[in-house]
């Protein structure tokens, strides 16, 4: 029989789950697109909102870390040009941990009216922040020809460390996801995680100045993997990674994406009842 | 053998709720209360660390919303699934279209299964009817390539063609729902789910949706069907299952289901509660209702009243515990469930402190304010505002209200059916002024 049989049982889990995100993969595109086509709706300035806020965010971050604090840059780098790679992974990490935390509570209406693999719904919010992410590297190749700055060979690794961008957000973002349907205080941490997140990351600063002893200990951060690897793939030579601490950060960023994919599907069937 | 495309086996689902309440003790002073609310923090950490859900209340309970379901449906049936509100029967539907887990049991299904227990799921406002479009066919499992087969019928059929690049948000409802009804009519699976979606939109759409609903099993399609509308499902289903308190407790045809989804409840003027087998929840641990007696005027028992009528309702209730401020109900249901009225002593400023013993009261109804047919009638104790009930009975007795000064007028009953939902009529005085 060419039909599909489906058994209902409980907790029985489903062989199909991965076939089935594939079979789904258009309610995907879909959802991600409903999300890029709604974002500036309604705004007077549109879509330059999208450069707007990096561009205050940058400024603000090199007065007070470079100006202020007369923090050094990495090689030879301009420091705002620093800052800026820094912040292309960061902005993305900080908005798909909040909008994919709350991405389900959000689509209660469908998780409670239709079936189909929740995953769908936090991954979906990751595509949309990729796109405000291809509006930073137009923003970045604008600051580049200002400052009359050369990218080297190390540029062609950026797709890497852009998909080690998307695990580290993925792996907290689900798990924060699934809680949240349960535990309402969730929506209040986030913000807090978000805040804080920018001072313990090396975002306005160099990791470099990062005490050595410490560094090792620092690198727990899953974002000063990815942050160190953005700025070595758009600085160039200017830039040198510390791989004891780079192996570090992505072994948290693979840890924390098991522990969220594998609470977010134990938890996963119980949504409809909870938001 | 016959072709079954759908099999429950004991299937259940339950729920956890929480009450306030165990054993009694009101808090007395700010230290108990803040001693009360320290323990709840505890229990609730202790529930996160264990990955519990969050309950509030101090008590939990397990609510069986579906318990031992059995049945099976066979290819290209339309079955109805009928019973009073709360019986189970969205959480039925839930189950099989898999958004919510049983908890019991098993379920086999055989083929492509399309839900849709709403219209218009995942429309968004600021998108246009067209994008909409997309969204919600997506949402209810089609590819984008057989939307965009489908387009131009869909857009014929909601007769929208002039809107579709307007933000649904500048709809109207009707418009709305009519662009909702279309994507959702062009569905193509083997197995069909659906709850209720046909109560909305004006008449002569909800007639061409029925019209439809009609091919769609024709097609030789499966499809399940839940409304309240006995009509709809006598023209549409050739099946019924009759839920009641989360059981099935017929099933077979349709006509035959819904002769006794209309029995379900006596009508007689008094009941004796102690051998009540209806749904009846709460700990009665204050109080119990034994018996629920409906009274005319003159204190005759009577079953039959006309509209604006008075009418008594007598609670015996057994008092096992003293309560200060008490407070009780009377409930008064139209034929598929829905509460029309809920009598409360509370808002009439009756608020009487009771002994423990037998405690008979009588609320006096001046005008019964309903249209004419047959209503339901329940009662409720409750120990104190804001908690579950301590005794409650949704159904115990059925009456019936009658126009008195049409009796035997035929064009009356054909009033009654398009009265459009609304049961509560209101004495008006009518004059021409021009």
């Amino acid at each position: 029989m060419d039909e599909p049989l489906l058994i209902l049982e409980p907790s029985r889990t489903e062989r199909h789950y991965w076939a089935d995100l594939g079979r789904y993969r258009e309610l995907f595109l879909i959802l991600a697109w409903r999300d890029v086509a709604v974002r500036y709706k309604q705004t007077m300035i549109g879509l330059l909102w999208a450069v707007l806020r990096p561009v205050l965010t940058l400024t603000a971050l090199t007065l007070i870390f470079h100006r202020v604090a007369g923090l050094p840059s990495e090689g030879g780098a301009p420091y705002p040009l620093m800052v800026f790679a820094a912040m292309l992974p960061w902005s993305f990490f900080s908005s798909t941990l909040s909008e994919a935390s709350n991405s389900l509570i959000n689509n209660s209406n469908l998780i409670s009216k239709v079936y189909f693999p929740r995953l769908i719904v936090p991954t979906a919010t990751l595509l949309t922040e990729l796109v405000d992410m291809a509006i930073g590297f137009v923003l970045l190749i604008g600051l580049m020809a200002f400052y009359r700055f050369a990218p080297t060979w190390h540029i062609l690794s950026l797709p890497l460390f852009v998909v080690l961008a998307i695990l580290t957000s993925l792996g907290p973002g689900l798990w924060l996801a699934a809680l949240n349907t349960k535990y309402r205080d969730f929506r209040y941490v986030i913000p807090f995680i978000v805040q804080f997140g920018l001072y313990i990351s090396p975002v306005g600063f160099s990791s470099q100045v990062v005490e050595p002893e410490w560094r090792l200990l620092y690198s727990l951060n899953p974002m000063v993997g990815v942050i160190d690897g953005f700025r070595w793939a758009i600085l160039g030579g200017n830039s040198v990674i510390y791989w004891p601490g780079f192996s570090l950060s992505m072994g948290v960023t693979l840890l924390l994406l098991w522990l969220g994919i594998s609470r977010f599907r134990r938890m996963e069937k119980a949504f409809a009842d909870l938001v | 053998m016959t072709d079954i495309v759908v099999r429950a086996e004991h299937l259940g689902k339950r729920y956890v709720i929480g009450h306030q309440h165990d054993g009694g003790q009101s808090y007395g002073s700010l230290r108990d209360t803040l001693a009360h609310a320290a323990v709840d923090v505890w229990r609730r950490i202790k529930d996160v660390a264990q990955g519990h859900a969050l309950i509030s209340g101090r008590t939990r309970e397990d609510v069986w919303a579906l318990n031992d379901v059995n049945f099976e449906i066979a290819r290209g049936e339309a079955v109805g699934i009928i019973g009073r509100n709360g019986a189970g029967k969205s959480t039925l539907l839930k189950v099989l279209s898999r958004i919510t887990e049983l908890s019991t049991g098993r379920v086999s299904i055989r083929g492509r299964v399309a839900s849709l227990l709403e219209v218009g799921t995942g429309f968004h406002p600021e998108l246009s009817g067209r994008e909409n479009i997309y969204l919600n066919g997506a949402v209810l499992g089609m590819s984008r390539a057989e939307i965009t087969r489908k387009f131009d019928e869909i857009v014929a059929f909601a007769e929208l063609a002039r809107f579709l690049d307007t933000p649904v948000k500048r709809y109207s409802s009707g418009m709305y729902v009519r662009l909702a009804f279309a994507v959702a009519a062009h569905l193509e699976a083997e197995i069909l789910l659906v709850d209720e979606v046909l109560a909305v939109g004006d008449a002569i759409f909800q007639k061409k949706c029925l019209a439809k609903m009609d091919d769609v099993t024709k097609t030789g399609r499966t499809v399940l069907f839940v409304s309240h509308n006995m009509g709809t499902i006598l023209q549409l289903c050739s099946r019924a299952l009759l839920l009641e308190a989360g059981r099935v407790t017929f099933a077979g045809d349709v006509s035959d289901a819904v002769e006794r989804y209309h029995s379900a409840v006596k009508e007689d003027s008094s009941i004796d509660l102690d051998s009540f087998t209806g749904h009846r929840r709460g700990h009665q641990e204050f109080s119990r209702i034994q018996s629920i007696a409906i009274l005319d005027e003159d204190g005759r028992h009577e079953t039959v009243f006309g509209m604006g009528e008075t009418m008594v309702v007598r609670l015996s209730i057994d008092i096992k515990r003293p309560i200060r401020a008490a407070l009780f109900g009377v409930l008064f249901r139209n034929s598929m469930g829905l509460l029309i009225h809920d009598f409360r002593s509370s808002f009439d400023g009756y608020w009487p402190d009771l002994e423990a013993g037998t405690a008979v009261f009588e609320v006096k109804i001046p005008e019964i304010r309903a249209y004419p047919g047959y209503y339901t009638v329940g009662a409720w104790t409750q120990q104190q505002v804001g908690i579950a009930s301590d005794d409650y009975i949704s159904e115990a007795l059925k009456i019936q209200i009658i126009d008195r000064k049409r009796i035997g007028d035929p064009s009356a009953n054909f009033e009654i059916i398009t009265k459009e939902g609304t049961e509560v009529y209101h004495p008006c005085s009518w004059r021409r002024v021009g």
